[in-house]
């Protein structure tokens, strides 16, 4: 039972919960295309970005919007009492009493865990700094098992930047827990740091290269995510790097068929818009499921599902 | 031990805490609040010849007992260190000290991006997620210390 419960890291959530969510979220995906329900009707969802986001923030209203819930929400942290110097904590136990449930994006590593403990309603992050983002490796793993019907003993390919984006740690460490291979493919210096990598080798197997080419035959997932410029002293050597892990056509020759490729979205030109078109392409539908997942976790932290 | 060896002379009533690692007296002493203002006296003994392990510091407080959340911010720092209660010139008890499992209010968190750095109104707290070497996760951002990055981070 998820009522009440926080969301703070992907480690509060059982194996099991984690099913429930999934077996709900399928159950949401029709109303996630429009067929909207009165589930949370009266209930009012508060969201809290300290920091921009477009899909994570759509996404959750959205999933409150379509089960007949409301929101309040601030449009620019620069108007609110925060910036006059009100502390975190004030903040949240205000909007805590005019709402049932807060969602949390902010700067701060922590702030989702300092909020849930000044609030009585369920605080779900959003993203805290470098730190956790659960509801995204919740979509992402839900993904995979929607398309490929289960996780267990799939081959997963991690692609790009591994050492800096915390969010692909913890859907490393998810997947190592439902006993997926990893490959870590990953250019020198961008590498899986070392403590993910004893940890999820722990578990499960986990190959390390730096090509995909030699490694794109294996995999059924195939995760990508961006290489940021500002990693790189030489604006040369990113761009070397970023073309030698662009994903086009070329690069699927090998694939297996039912191969499917995430992305967390925003993509710059990791993947070529010729692959948006192959049934491969599942990240548009990933960044979909941002909303019956979130439709799923709202109601069962709310504890009318 | 004889009286001849004896460098820090005996105390009449407080703490003596010794197997204290070869130059971490000081931080013991930080630890302990003990600075220009302290009102008794304290007996430090640097770089000792120690039976045990080669050399170690001891450090002896006049008429002051240590409260067990101040044995347990030593064991951060001085995992085998021991404390005894004198009395009389006589150990009236003595124990190891033991690293908490939990710990609040006495490191702070070296993130500077935590929360807990953010003036708000927080204790930083902290699992001891192993005590041989002694390193510790904050329960806010997760960042993980040990060593002399805990030992720089004492409030």
């Amino acid at each position: 039972m998820l009522k009440g419960k926080d969301i703070i890291t992907i480690k509060d959530l059982s194996k099991r919960e984690i099913f429930e969510i999934f077996e709900t979220a399928k159950e949401m995906i029709p109303i996630a295309k429009g067929k909207s329900i009165d589930l949370l009707k009266g209930k009012i969802l508060a969201t809290l970005f300290f920091e921009p986001s477009t899909r994570t923030r759509f996404s959750f209203e959205t999933a409150m919007h379509r089960l007949g819930g409301e929101v309040i929400s601030f449009a620019d942290p620069k108007t609110t009492s925060i910036s006059k110097g009100e502390t975190l904590a004030d903040t949240i136990r205000i909007v805590d009493s005019y709402s049932d449930v807060i969602v949390i994006r902010h700067s701060y590593e922590g702030a989702a865990k300092l909020a849930s403990k000044f609030a009585d309603h369920p605080v779900i992050n959003a993203g805290d700094g470098a730190g956790q983002h659960p509801t995204q490796t919740l979509l992402d793993l839900f993904t995979i098992w929607s398309n490929l019907g289960k996780i267990e003993n799939l081959n997963v390919g991690l692609l790009g930047d591994l050492k800096y984006g915390r969010t692909v740690h913890s859907l490393a460490l998810a997947l190592a827990d439902f006993g997926a291979n990893l490959y870590m493919i990953s250019p020198k210096g961008l590498e899986m740091p070392d403590h993910i990598n004893r940890e999820v080798g722990e578990k499960i197997k986990v190959k390390k290269t730096e090509d995909l080419l030699s490694v794109i035959g294996e995999l059924d997932v195939l995760y990508v995510t961006r290489i940021q410029k500002e990693r790189f002293p030489d604006i040369n050597e990113y761009l070397k790097i970023a073309g030698s892990y662009r994903i086009d056509l070329s690069t699927l020759e090998k694939a297996k068929k039912d191969l499917i490729i995430l992305h967390p979205l925003p993509r710059i030109d990791e993947i070529s818009p010729d692959v948006d078109y192959t049934p491969h392409a599942k990240y548009f539908e990933q960044a979909f499921n941002g909303v019956p997942v979130r439709m799923a976790i709202l109601s069962m932290v709310m504890g009318v599902r | 031990m004889q009286d001849k060896e004896l460098k820090i002379e005996k105390i009449r009533n407080g703490t003596v805490i010794d197997h204290i690692p070869s130059g971490r007296a000081l931080k013991v002493l930080k630890i302990l609040n003990i600075d220009e203002n302290v009102k008794t006296t304290v007996s430090i003994g640097i770089h000792v010849t120690s039976k045990k392990s080669g050399f170690k510091d001891i450090v002896k407080i006049e008429d002051r007992y240590l409260a067990s959340k101040e044995i347990a911010k030593i064991a951060l720092i001085a995992p085998n260190a021991t404390v005894n209660k004198i009395k009389d010139y006589e150990v009236v008890e003595k124990y190891n000290v033991v690293p908490p499992s939990e710990i609040a209010g006495i490191v702070k968190c070296s993130n500077p991006a935590c929360v807990t750095n953010a003036n708000e109104p927080v204790v930083p707290e902290f699992y001891v997620i192993s005590t041989e070497p002694i390193r510790i996760k904050c329960k806010y951002c997760e960042r993980e210390m040990e060593g002399g990055d805990i030992i720089q981070n004492i409030i």
